[in-house]
């Protein structure tokens, strides 16, 4: 349930779920999320659900906060919603030339290069939410003994394809892009595509992924 | 198959398509880019002739020199721009909110942005582009949008589809006015600072940095403190808002900004402000007033009704 609404400037809504990460929460949000875009309310023009927030932009020329506000409140949100979540399976190439922080993870975890693999490959991930860049997917949740900080000084360039951690969280950099996260491999797939007028992005909010570890080799023959 | 066109003798530093950007995609990582400057974006299209929805060209500080091939064709251009027209006879200083004709041969001279950032080009008719995710704007981070997503390049040709003279020559009288005071709504994370840096905030001059783009403006000045946490839990974000990272310097998200940020909200420009936000270029003084939701509400219908005013008088 939304604990509470507040304006985020003059053109939005901010719906706050609670400040803990877990899917029940994440699953509150994107229940939300998917009701109020079916209901194609007249003035809203942008939703961006995320971990346990959702955020409703509208054009001010059409609506204002309190009607909005109004609207969002007597939503009824329990109709189940057909969405059909998908399992995917990421392959990701950890050689030396991508896992370009494999040394630093391996000091500030204090795990073999071994470990951290065989704990991020074993495991599946939920995608909580997409964006900051187009189709970059946020996955969690990691073990509590793979949790690492942000790198202190962010890469201008994180190349395209790049599989990175911090915290209880994985990501994939869509395109190059300006990043922090410390990177662990490179994933040959294409996660977004702009040709797609409908569903550009391969992962959504919802879906579960496992990742699965291919050779160099494998890499460069990868034909999708 | 008509065929006229422009040249592209010099891009100019960002020159792109942007019409009124594109909706309802922030869930998956797409921003709605779109003119900068909405209103001098509206009084373009509205001096030419066209629907106030046609793409035109956006330029930045320095803008293109074009030369046109093709029929009679008008132009305008909106901001506050330092150009000339020139055809093989002569050359004149052209003027900002009036509409030209131009010929076959003749070339446009956008030599600069004046103490502002971005200017628009408009012609009668329409520019033969292809629309992603129903909008031409061209976000160059992500190369999305028309002439695939890149800003325009020099020795490119930029094929015109279509051109309507049922519009004659056009103007209207238009100063943008140049501000220092920014009205800001306080953020989610307000609280998140130290009584000190919420005054720094609202009574301190911060200076525009070279580090703004059409994603963000980048502010230098006294350091904001934070006592909470210079993290949280990435969100979604919002052209205008405030983020202040660890290093105390605010950054606004503007058009083509990242859709989800983990830095703490100071606060957010009312959209009344947000047109003359963006054309504050490198080195201007900013100030930031606080302003409450309802006085927002009410300075930006008040600012709709003036653009809606203009462009009633062309």
């Amino acid at each position: 349930m939304i604990k509470n609404i507040s304006n985020l400037g003059d053109a939005a809504l901010y719906c706050d779920f609670g400040t803990e990460v877990n899917k029940q929460i994440n699953s509150e949000v994107i229940k939300y999320f998917n009701t109020i875009k079916e209901k194609n309310i007249k003035g809203i023009n942008n939703l961006t659900p995320s971990y346990n927030k959702l955020i409703i932009s509208y054009d001010l020329r059409i609506i204002n906060f309190n009607e909005i506000k109004d609207i969002i409140e007597k939503l009824n949100v329990t109709e189940t919603l057909k969405i059909v979540n998908k399992n995917l399976e990421i392959p990701v190439c950890c050689d030396a030339s991508f896992s370009l922080d494999m040394k630093r993870l391996e000091k500030k975890l204090n795990l073999s290069q071994e470990d951290i693999l065989s704990n991020f490959f074993g495991k599946e991930f939920f995608c909580y939410m997409t964006g900051f860049i187009a189709g970059l997917p946020f996955l969690g949740d990691l073990d509590e003994n793979m949790r690492v900080q942000r790198l202190e000084t962010p890469r201008v360039k994180v190349p395209k394809g790049s599989v990175g951690i911090t915290e209880q969280f994985a990501n994939i950099y869509t395109y190059e892009s300006p990043g922090g996260w410390n990177i662990i491999g490179n994933t040959p797939l294409k996660l977004f595509d702009s040709s797609k007028e409908k569903d550009p992005n391969l992962i959504n909010p919802g879906d579960t992924i496992i990742f699965k570890q291919i050779t160099l080799e494998e890499y460069e023959n990868y034909n999708e | 198959m008509s065929n006229n066109y422009f040249e592209i003798i010099r891009a100019g530093i960002n020159t792109t398509f942007q019409d009124r950007g594109r909706c309802n995609l922030y869930h998956i990582g797409i921003p709605f880019s779109g003119a900068m400057d909405n209103r001098n974006y509206l009084l373009a299209n509205r001096l030419v002739g066209n629907k106030l929805d046609t793409p035109v060209i956006e330029f930045a500080y320095q803008g293109p020199l074009l030369k046109y091939y093709g029929d009679k064709i008008y132009i305008a251009i909106t901001g506050d721009v330092i150009f000339k027209l020139k055809n093989k006879d002569n050359e004149i200083v052209g003027n900002c909110y009036e509409s030209y004709q131009l010929e076959n041969g003749d070339e446009i001279d956008i030599l600069s942005t004046n103490k502002s950032v971005y200017g628009y080009l408009s012609i009668s008719g329409e520019f033969n582009l292809k629309p992603q995710w129903g909008s031409f704007s061209i976000n160059t981070k992500a190369n999305i949008g028309s002439n695939d997503g890149k800003k325009l390049e020099n020795n490119q040709k930029i094929n015109i589809s279509k051109i309507n003279l049922s519009q004659g020559k056009n103007k209207i009288n238009y100063l943008n006015s140049k501000v220092e005071n920014i009205r800001v709504l306080k953020g989610t994370n307000f609280n998140y600072f130290s009584e000190e840096g919420k005054k720094i905030f609202f009574k301190k001059e911060f200076i525009v940095s070279k580090l703004s783009d059409r994603m963000g403006m980048r502010l230098e000045g006294p350091k904001i403190d934070n006592i909470v946490n210079t993290n949280i839990k990435s969100e979604g974000l919002l052209k205008g808002v405030i983020q202040v990272p660890a290093d105390g310097n605010p950054i606004i998200m503007l058009s083509d900004h990242g859709t989800i940020g983990g830095y703490p909200k100071i606060g957010v420009v009312a959209s009344v402000d947000y047109d003359r936000l963006v054309q504050m270029s490198p080195g201007s003084k900013i100030k930031f007033k606080e302003i409450n939701l309802s006085d927002a509400e009410t300075l930006f219908k008040l600012y709709e009704m003036e653009t809606q005013n203009l462009l009633s008088q062309i």
